[in-house]
This record gives C-alpha cells, sequence and structure tokens, in this order.
C-alpha cells in the first residue's frame, strides 16, 4: 500500500474516534455525571452544598 | 479532615497575601461547608494588572501605526531608531497577542486552574518564575523589535536567543498547570482546564518548531526550512497561533468567565466536550489557506480551504454553547456590563468564524487577499473576540482578586463597553469597505489586457476608511484608559467598599 493509502486510513481513524466521542459524550448514562461536573465553578464557593461537589 | 497538612495551610495564608491590602486570599480560607486551601492570588494579580498595562501600551503603538497609514508624515527616527510602519507593525502585534492577551491568558488559566480544581498552584516560586520570565519576554521584544532585529516570521519575530527564553518559560508553565491539576481535590477536569492545556500543549510545539533555526550572531539567524515548507511551517505555526493561543486559550476563559458572571453552569456540558475535540482535530490543518495561490501545491491548498470550511462547525457550537448559557438570563445584559462584555465578545467570535471559513474559500480568497479586509477580519477576532472576553474576564476577576464587592465604577464598565464596541465596529465596517475596494480595483482591466488602475490610486481610494479605522482604533485604546483608572480606584486600598468577610467558620 502507498502513504497515501495510509493516510487515507488514518484519517478515517481519527474521523471515526472523533464520532465515537460524540457518541460516548452525549450517551444517556454520562448524562448526571456531567450535569455535575458543569457545576464545578461555583463548587468552590462558601455557599454551595458539599453534596454537589465531585470529591476524589 | 483537612487533605492538606495545617502546618502549610498556615505557612501558605501568611505568605501570599500583599501587606497592608485587605486580600482575596483571607475570603477563601478554609470554612465549614467547604474546605479548599488557600490559593495563590498573588501571581493572578501580578497578571492582571500587566494585562491592562500592556493592553495600553500594545494598543496606543496600534494606533499610532494606524495613524501613520494615514498620515505617512508620522513615520519618523530618532537617530538610529527607526520608528517607521514597518518596524512598529511587529511590536504591534506581539504587545497585543503575546503581552496583552498572554497576561489575561496566564492570570485566568492560573486562576481558573486552582478553583475548579480546588488546589493551591504546586509552587509559588516557579509561578513568580512565569511571571517575571514573561515580563522579561515582553521587554526584549520591546527593545529589539523597533532595532529591527527579526527572523522575519510574522507572529514570530523575535530572534532565537529570546525564542529559548520563552521556550523555557513556557515549561515552567506548564509544569506550573498540569502539576496543579494532577492534585486537584475534585475527579473531573473542568472544561475550561482541557481547553488551557491544548492551549499550553499546542503553542509549546508550535514556538518549538517553528523557532528552529541555524543562529550565525547572537541577535540574527537563518530558519531550517526552505522555501515552500518554511512557509507551510510558517502558516501551520501563524493559523494554529490563531487556533490555540487566540481561540483555545480564550475558550477556556469563555467556559470559566461566562458561566460564573450568568451565575449558571454552561448550558450543554456535553456539547463542550465535543465542541473541545472537533475544535483540536480540525484546526491543525487550516493553516495552508493563508498560502492561497501561492508556491504551495494545490492539494495543501485545497485541503487548507476544505477544513478551514468544516472549522466553522465546532466554532460555533462553542459560540452557542456560551451564548445559550444566558438563556432565561437574559436580563442580566441589561444591568451588567460585564457580562455584556462577555456575550458580545462571543457574537464578534460568531462573526468573525464565519468569516474565517468565507475568506479561506479560494474564490473568495482571490479578491481578500493581501487587502484591507484581512486586517479587517484579524481584527473582528482580535479586538472583539479576544481583547472584549479578556477584558470581561478581568473586570470580574480584579473584585474578587482584591476582595472588593464591585468594580469601583460600573457605570465606568458600561463606558468602556460602548467605546469598545463602537471602536470595533468603525473599525472592521472601514476595513471591509477598503479591502473589497482594493480587491476589486487590483482585478479591474480594460478591454485591451491593462490594468484600469494603478496600485497608489487604490492606495489613494483607502484614505477616507484609513481615518475611519483610526478613529475606530483610538476609541477602543480610550476604553481601555478607562479600564486603567477604573482598576487603579478599585485596586487602591480603602477606596472601593469590600466586600463581606466570609472567613469564619460557622
Amino acid at each position: 500500500m502507498s502513504q497515501g493509502d495510509w493516510m487515507g486510513i488514518a484519517t478515517l481513524l481519527a474521523f471515526l474516534a472523533l464520532c465515537g466521542i460524540g457518541v460516548w459524550t452525549f450517551s444517556a448514562s454520562r448524562k448526571a455525571r456531567f450535569e455535575e461536573a458543569a457545576q464545578l465553578p461555583f463548587a468552590d464557593e462558601p455557599g454551595h452544598s458539599p453534596q454537589r461537589e465531585i470529591e476524589r | 479532615m483537612s487533605w492538606w497538612p495545617e502546618g502549610e495551610l498556615q505557612k501558605m495564608r501568611s505568605a501570599s497575601p500583599t501587606s497592608g491590602q485587605p486580600s482575596g486570599d483571607t475570603t477563601m480560607s478554609a470554612n465549614a461547608t467547604n474546605e479548599h486551601p488557600v490559593y495563590n492570588y498573588a501571581v493572578v494579580r501580578q497578571f492582571t494588572i500587566m494585562t491592562v498595562v500592556w493592553g495600553i501600551v500594545g494598543m496606543l503603538v496600534g494606533v499610532l501605526i494606524a495613524a501613520q497609514l494615514a498620515f505617512p508624515q508620522l513615520n519618523f527616527s530618532i537617530g538610529d531608531l527607526h520608528l517607521h510602519f514597518g518596524r512598529l507593525r511587529p511590536l504591534h502585534t506581539n504587545a497585543v497577542i503575546f503581552a496583552f492577551g498572554g497576561c489575561a491568558l496566564f492570570a485566568c488559566s492560573l486562576y481558573v486552574v486552582q478553583r475548579t480544581c480546588q488546589a493551591r498552584l504546586i509552587s509559588d516560586a516557579l509561578a513568580s518564575f512565569v511571571f517575571w520570565g514573561w515580563q522579561l519576554v515582553i521587554l526584549l521584544a520591546a527593545v529589539t523589535l523597533p532595532m529591527g532585529y527579526t527572523s522575519g516570521k510574522e507572529y514570530a519575530e523575535l530572534e532565537w536567543p529570546i525564542d529559548i527564553l520563552i521556550a523555557v518559560v513556557w515549561v515552567a508553565y506548564a509544569v506550573l498547570f498540569f502539576g496543579t491539576i494532577m492534585k486537584r481535590r475534585t475527579s473531573h477536569i473542568y472544561v475550561a482546564n482541557w481547553f488551557f492545556g491544548a492551549f499550553i500543549i499546542t503553542v509549546a510545539v508550535l514556538h518549538i518548531v517553528n523557532s528552529l533555526a541555524v543562529p550565525v550572531s547572537l541577535t540574527k539567524s537563518y530558519s531550517i526550512y526552505a522555501g515552500a515548507i518554511d512557509a507551510m511551517v510558517q502558516w501551520w505555526y501563524g493559523h494554529n497561533a490563531v487556533g490555540f493561543f487566540l481561540t483555545a486559550g480564550f475558550l477556556g476563559i469563555m467556559y470559566y468567565f461566562v458561566p460564573k458572571q450568568a451565575e449558571r453552569p454552561v448550558y450543554s456540558y456535553r456539547l463542550s466536550i465535543v465542541h473541545f475535540w472537533a475544535l483540536i482535530a480540525v484546526y491543525m490543518w487550516a493553516g495552508p489557506h493563508h498560502l492561497h495561490y501561492s508556491a504551495l501545491p494545490d492539494w495543501a491548498q485545497s485541503l487548507g480551504m476544505v477544513m478551514s470550511l468544516v472549522l466553522l462547525a465546532p466554532s460555533w457550537g462553542g459560540m452557542i454553547n456560551g451564548i445559550m448559557t444566558l438563556s432565561g438570563a437574559w436580563h442580566k445584559l441589561r444591568s451588567d456590563p460585564t457580562l455584556r462584555f462577555l456575550v458580545v465578545s462571543l457574537s464578534f467570535y460568531g462573526m468573525s468564524t464565519f468569516e474565517g471559513p468565507m475568506m479561506s474559500i479560494k474564490t473568495v480568497n482571490a479578491l481578500s487577499h493581501n487587502t484591507d479586509w484581512t486586517i479587517g477580519h484579524v481584527h473582528s477576532g482580535a479586538l472583539g473576540w479576544v481583547a472584549m472576553v479578556s477584558i470581561g474576564a478581568m473586570y470580574h476577576l480584579i473584585p474578587v482578586l482584591w476582595n472588593r464587592r464591585q468594580m469601583f465604577s460600573v457605570p465606568a464598565i458600561n463606558l468602556h463597553f460602548w467605546l469598545s464596541t463602537i471602536g470595533t465596529v468603525l473599525y472592521i465596517a472601514s476595513m471591509w469597505v477598503n479591502g473589497i475596494m482594493q480587491g476589486l480595483m487590483w482585478r479591474a482591466y480594460n478591454n485591451d489586457g491593462t490594468l484600469t488602475y494603478t496600485f497608489v490610486e487604490s492606495v489613494q481610494a483607502s484614505y477616507p476608511g484609513y481615518i475611519v479605522r483610526l478613529l475606530g482604533g483610538a476609541m477602543f485604546f480610550s476604553g481601555m484608559l478607562v479600564m486603567a483608572w477604573n482598576t487603579w480606584k478599585t485596586v487602591s486600598p480603602g477606596v472601593a467598599p469590600e466586600r463581606a468577610l466570609q472567613t469564619q467558620p460557622a
């Protein structure tokens, strides 16, 4: 196979990886987790309820 | 209960605040409901102040060179120091991008990484090194560029000893940033930090690869690349400097400061993840559109054009995500000029990321290339997006960092907002008119095949546009002076009312 074929395959794989990220991100099981992550800018404020915080 | 050794905590508490000034750090000390370490705000304050200072310096040079284009008599020399457009233009671009924009990025990234990771920067000494190292780079640029020392690469003009210093400071910054992420208390790394991280890594790669050169003396070097490859490496660097320095970094600012100022989480966190990966995957390929109709192979030009068109999708995804964060809270725009800065910056971002792909289409580029339209496009991004989002973030940051309830004068923020917006609109509208007119004049020819206009006729026709551009630029610059006054008043001890202290544990 020529170099061009390999480059085509690599581009296709990169494209599939991007589609995979899209599917992974929007799968229903991760909804709650990401909604919690969206609260991170507020998580270190005094008034913020600790339950919403994600502790390691 | 604290994850942080108490002795260490005390040490940091006593070390960080500037003496005699009420410090944001005290507000941030651990309390009953929510414990986190004392953040290093000292370095953030330093970078915040220098953002305002370098903004004024860089934009003043911009106004001067805009005046030089309108009034050529203003190109002058002091002895051997030639302060002509050709010498000052790189000084302007370096000052606004790397001094003003750079300081804003350092301030915001080092603030956001601490607050969203709930961890103090790993080293105060390293933070100081990054600050002073970067200021030294800026000073060296301000001295060498007017003297004519340049490697001739756009946005990478600085000569090799300064390039090495930049690389060292940048690696220190990367260690500081990623080290802080590694010791975070939160399990998730907030999306703003992903954007900052991509910006830091990519700028390191771009800077080092594009600056590879063979030195012939302390002040002169030659690129290791030649011909079309040199051009392609330069614009791979140049466009990704736009993509990762002026876009990814400032999107990191957007993803923290827009939700924070609007007091609501980002519209769609999941969209932000797809936005991040799509932007990272596509931006790298768009550089060749700077080299349309050049010696670059035709297929590379077309590839650059197609990838630039694809780039519209992630750009607008991010813009919509930012603007929609305000859905249900639009009324806040009426009373909060800081939020207005942030949201209008996103509108300009949307405009220039539509204009960019359009200009990358080869047939459009045949008209726009080398005209003032390009300058207008750059400033729609640089003034409307980069500067306005930075200014909005600074107006959010300054009261927090100096423990004030708000900026000294909110009406002054409003004034600054209108000066910036009208200034930007005047700037880009005049450059659109000039650019399209120049493109049309250059390509017009008579029935016998001779050109209808000489070049100098197109320059003459551009004169009114140069005056309007100067006016718009001067307005934007005067807004920065209002900001400096407001910042001075806010920061001065005992002038602006303090934020209520929340230090006592319940």
